[in-house]
This record gives C-alpha cells, sequence and structure tokens, in this order.
C-alpha cells in the first residue's frame, strides 16, 4: 500500500475534475444541511416536550356556585365533596403530586398572569374556579385520571394541559418532516451526481486504469482512488453543512430566539455536535454507496 | 507454458467463431511470432491468454493455471506474472519516462526503494539510461516502444505478450525493438509476439503460429512470414 501515490492521484482527480467536484461539495452540502436541519428541530421538539411536558399538569377543577355542568347541580363544591376527591386523587398510583389551589390563589396567578391588562381588574376571586393541580408520574396518562374524575359530582371540568401543547409540536413536527423530505431528495440528487462523476472521471482515466488492470494493479488500487476522491469531495459538502449548522445556532437560536422566548428551552451544543457527527457519517455513506455501485458496473477489471 | 485446449472463441455479435477448436501449446522459454491477416483471431488468442477474454468452449493454461477456474480476484496476480506492450505503446503522456515504468510497481503496491532501484535497471537494460526525465512526446517511436517494453519487463515478468509492437515503427527502428526482445527472450521469458511484419519474421527464424479464420493452419519452428506472399 502506497499512501502517498494514492494520494497523489486522488489530488489530481480532484483538480482534473474541478467543476464536478464542485458540484459534489455543493450539493452534498445543501442536501446534509437540510438533513441536519431536520434532525435539530426534533431534538428541538424533544427539548421542548421534556420541558413542558414537565411542567404541564391536568387541572380537576372544582364546582363553583355558578356552574352550568351536570355534575354541578348541586351547586358549589361541598367540603366532604373537595376531601373525598383529593384523597381519591391520591390514591390513584398514576399520581405523583397533588396541590390544592383555592379561589383566592387562582385569583393572585390571574392577576400576576395578566397584570397590566384589562381584564385582571374585572375579575374577583369569586369568579375564577378552585381546582386540583395534579402531577402525573407519567403525563401519557392523563386518560386514567380524566375517566376517573370527569363528571363526577363536584368536579367541573377535568382538562389536560398537554393537549394544548399538542397543536404546538405538530406544527414543529411537520416542519421536520418537510425538511426530511426535501433532504432525502436531496440526496438522491447528490447520489445520482456523485455517480454521474465517478463515471466521468473513470472515462478520463481510462488509460491509467487500463495500464493498472494490464500490469496486475488489484481491483482495491484501481477503485480506490475513484472512491477517495468522492468521499473527499462528500466530506467538504458535510463540513460546509456542519458550518451551516454552526451558524444556525449561534445566530437563529442563540442571539435570536433564546432571547425572544426567555422560558424555552433551546437546543444545546451537544445536540448540535451529534447532528453534524450524523452529518459526516451520512457523507460518507452517500459517498461510498455511490461510487462502490458506480465502480461495479464501471470499472470492471 | 501456455496450453489452449480445442478453444472456441464466439463473440455474441458475430456470426463466425473469432477462435475455432484451437488447440496449441507453447513451451517455457520460446518465443513465438502469431501471424495471420485482420480477423484471423490473433487479438482474441493475445486476449484469451491475459483473461480479458474467456472462451465459449475449451480450456486455456496460462502459467500453470486453467483460466476458467481462476477467480476474478486472482486475476491481477496472474497479470503480475505477464508483461504486455501494444502497437499504440499506451504510456501516460503526463508522466516522465521513470514516472510511467515506475507506475506499473506504484500500483501493485512495490515499496519505493524498489522502485528506486528496479526502475534505472530496466532503462538501462532497454537502452533509455540517461532518458529518465523525459516524457512520452519527446521520444522517438522507438524509444517510447522501448518504455513501453520496460514497463512490461520491470516486474521481470515468465511471459511477455507484444501486439504488434513493431507496427508504428520504421523497419531500421523496428529491428532494434526485435533485438531487445530477442534479450529479453534470453533471460529465459518467454514471448509471445502477434506480427505483421514479414521482414522481421523471415529474419529471426523463430517458431511461428499462422492463424486463418480462426483455425490454426501452419506451425512452425524456425519458419517464416509465408509462402503465399
Amino acid at each position: 500500500m502506497r499512501a502517498q501515490f494514492v494520494l497523489s492521484e486522488v489530488a489530481i482527480g480532484l483538480r482534473r475534475n474541478l467543476g464536478m467536484t464542485i458540484a459534489v461539495v455543493i450539493t452534498v452540502a445543501v442536501s446534509l444541511a437540510m438533513f441536519g436541519a431536520g434532525l435539530l428541530t426534533r431534538a428541538q421538539v424533544n427539548e421542548m416536550k421534556d420541558f413542558w411536558y414537565d411542567k404541564v399538569e391536568v387541572s380537576v377543577f372544582l364546582c363553583g356556585p355558578d356552574s352550568d355542568e351536570p355534575s354541578c347541580a348541586g351547586g358549589k363544591v361541598t367540603d366532604e365533596q373537595r376531601t373525598q376527591i383529593e384523597a381519591d386523587l391520591r390514591a390513584l398510583p398514576q399520581v405523583e403530586e397533588v396541590f390544592y389551589e383555592s379561589q383566592q390563589e387562582a385569583y393572585e396567578r390571574f392577576k400576576e398572569q395578566f397584570k397590566d391588562t384589562a381584564i385582571a381588574q374585572n375579575v374577583t376571586p369569586d369568579s375564577l374556579p378552585e381546582s386540583f393541580r395534579v402531577k402525573l408520574a407519567d403525563p401519557t396518562q392523563y386518560d386514567i385520571v380524566a375517566g376517573a374524575f370527569q363528571g363526577r359530582p363536584g368536579v367541573e371540568l377535568v382538562q389536560d394541559q398537554r393537549k394544548l401543547l399538542e397543536t404546538f409540536f405538530r406544527a414543529l413536527n411537520a416542519g421536520q418532516v418537510a425538511a426530511l423530505v426535501v433532504a432525502a431528495a436531496m440526496i438522491v440528487v447528490a447520489l445520482l451526481l456523485i455517480s454521474n462523476t465517478i463515471r466521468v472521471a473513470a472515462f478520463t482515466r481510462r488509460r491509467e486504469t487500463g495500464i493498472m488492470r494490464l500490469v496486475g494493479a488489484s481491483n482495491f488500487y484501481v477503485q480506490l482512488p475513484f472512491v477517495l476522491e468522492s468521499v473527499l469531495a462528500a466530506l467538504v459538502g458535510a463540513l460546509i453543512a456542519g458550518a451551516a449548522l454552526i451558524v444556525v445556532k449561534v445566530t437563529l437560536i442563540d442571539q435570536i430566539l433564546a432571547p425572544s422566548f426567555p422560558f424555552t428551552n433551546f437546543i444545546g451544543w451537544n445536540s448540535v455536535w451529534v447532528t453534524i457527527a450524523l452529518v459526516l457519517l451520512a457523507a460518507v455513506l452517500i459517498s461510498s454507496l455511490a461510487s462502490f455501485v458506480t465502480l461495479r458496473r464501471y470499472l470492471r477489471v | 507454458m501456455i496450453r489452449f485446449d480445442s478453444v472456441t472463441k464466439q463473440y455474441p455479435t458475430q456470426t463466425r467463431p473469432a477462435l475455432d477448436d484451437l488447440t496449441l501449446e507453447i513451451e517455457k522459454g520460446e518465443f513465438v511470432f502469431l501471424v495471420g491477416a485482420s480477423g484471423s483471431g490473433k487479438s482474441t488468442f493475445l486476449r484469451l491468454m491475459l483473461r480479458e477474454e474467456r472462451p465459449t468452449r475449451g480450456a486455456v493454461f496460462v502459467l500453470g493455471k486453467d483460466l476458467n477456474r481462476l477467480s476474478n480476484w486472482k486475476v491481477p496476480a496472474l497479470r503480475r506474472e505477464m508483461g504486455t506492450v501494444f502497437q499504440d505503446f499506451r504510456l501516460l503522456p503526463n508522466k516522465t519516462v521513470f514516472e510511467n515504468v515506475a507506475f506499473a510497481l506504484e500500483v501493485i503496491g512495490k515499496p519505493r526503494h524498489t522502485i528506486a532501484q528496479v526502475v534505472p535497471e530496466v532503462l538501462e537494460l532497454v537502452g533509455l539510461a540517461g532518458k529518465e526525465g523525459r516524457r512520452p512526446d519527446e521520444l522517438s517511436g522507438g524509444e517510447q516502444q522501448r518504455v513501453a517494453i520496460a514497463r512490461a519487463f520491470v516486474n521481470r515478468p515468465k511471459l511477455l505478450i507484444a501486439d504488434e509492437p513493431t507496427g508504428n515503427l520504421d523497419p531500421s527502428t523496428s529491428v532494434g525493438i526485435m533485438k531487445l526482445l530477442d534479450r529479453i527472450n534470453r533471460t529465459g521469458t518467454t514471448v509471445v509476439m502477434a506480427t505483421h511484419d514479414a521482414a522481421i519474421v523471415d529474419q529471426m527464424r523463430k517458431r511461428v503460429v499462422e492463424l486463418e479464420g480462426g483455425h490454426l493452419v501452419r506451425d512452425q519452428s524456425r519458419g517464416v512470414y509465408g509462402y503465399s506472399r
């Protein structure tokens, strides 16, 4: 194995075919940047899910004096009902914690949330329901709690805050799918382009490869420069894609989004590095796959 | 060394076989001229020896190996024991004489110090000492063919195959090339040379094998190009 000789052949090959090499680099860069963006969106969704699902609760609102629900036909919830509901909530194995929020506490939270708005002036403690805030060990177990308490006398409404977030996450997921679909299409383009580049390179170098075969160079030796060239070009493209992802993290996330949404967790550098590693891996896989298949067809010994 | 055993080669696009039930044996150390008109099957004969083609029927043995049974990945090892020279030299135009010869060793993974040693030796042998740094287009046709022979011989093959090596050369240059091939033959290397050059065949008085329409029509030790000319 003569590393230096192989590398000089690779350098000559890349220079001779510069236009095609640049095309491969750009295509790979764009497709893998899309691929990386899709992965980062997913990481972001997961990050936000972890952050929010940890905070969301199931609210069990108790009947007030004016509730319309049939379960509130008996008027305002009685002390007895309230004690029983709390005991039953705590008895459920899925429930981790239960907080009681009185009308006064609800009023104070409301005022805090809507301070400086006109609504806060018109609300009185009486117009807000008292509630139990239930934290579940596993947030997906909402249905069990809802089934047990919805419609029970003294309970006006069981609400899962998670449902409100789902809509938002669905939108983010759709964005992620769109990015991955575009990435997949671009990767197909990259595969075809690499394959075509190798065909052209194999044709321009048919004299060399002919001599190589004649003097008994192994298949591996004849094909290695072509494989290395496409892997190298793809890796350069992948590095550009990686740089683009770093730029997205630094500008879009750290400088624009994070200051505007201080209460939201954004992906950290860890996710970015993992994504870049995946992008590099994808580049090697794509290019070696394309060259392997092409060389089998066009460079037979 | 080389044995063709009832070999028939039929190309898919042609109606007549290129070689038709040919049986022939070439011993180690022989010098054999392969003569015949264009389309007589000379090239197919050479390609079968190199295992660029496989016979339709029959068996080809080269260097003790049955080429029908030789698996693809062993073909390079076989070709390392054979040298090949062509009418059109097949040199790399952007490499020097030295690099052209060294290329044959580099691509089979020979270490650099070996290359530095054997390439000047073989260039000396073919009479190109002092021209290592020239490029092919700075050389005469005869010199270019000497580079090609050096490349074919640098690995000291047991068998040298020459496909009309003098086809592009004038008669006096051709004589020089033939002397070189004869010298290589005297080192024990078997030489099989396809040619149209009657003067050379007549002069050398080596074994002559004549093909016509894929058949063996003459096999003569110390023969001449042909009577019918």
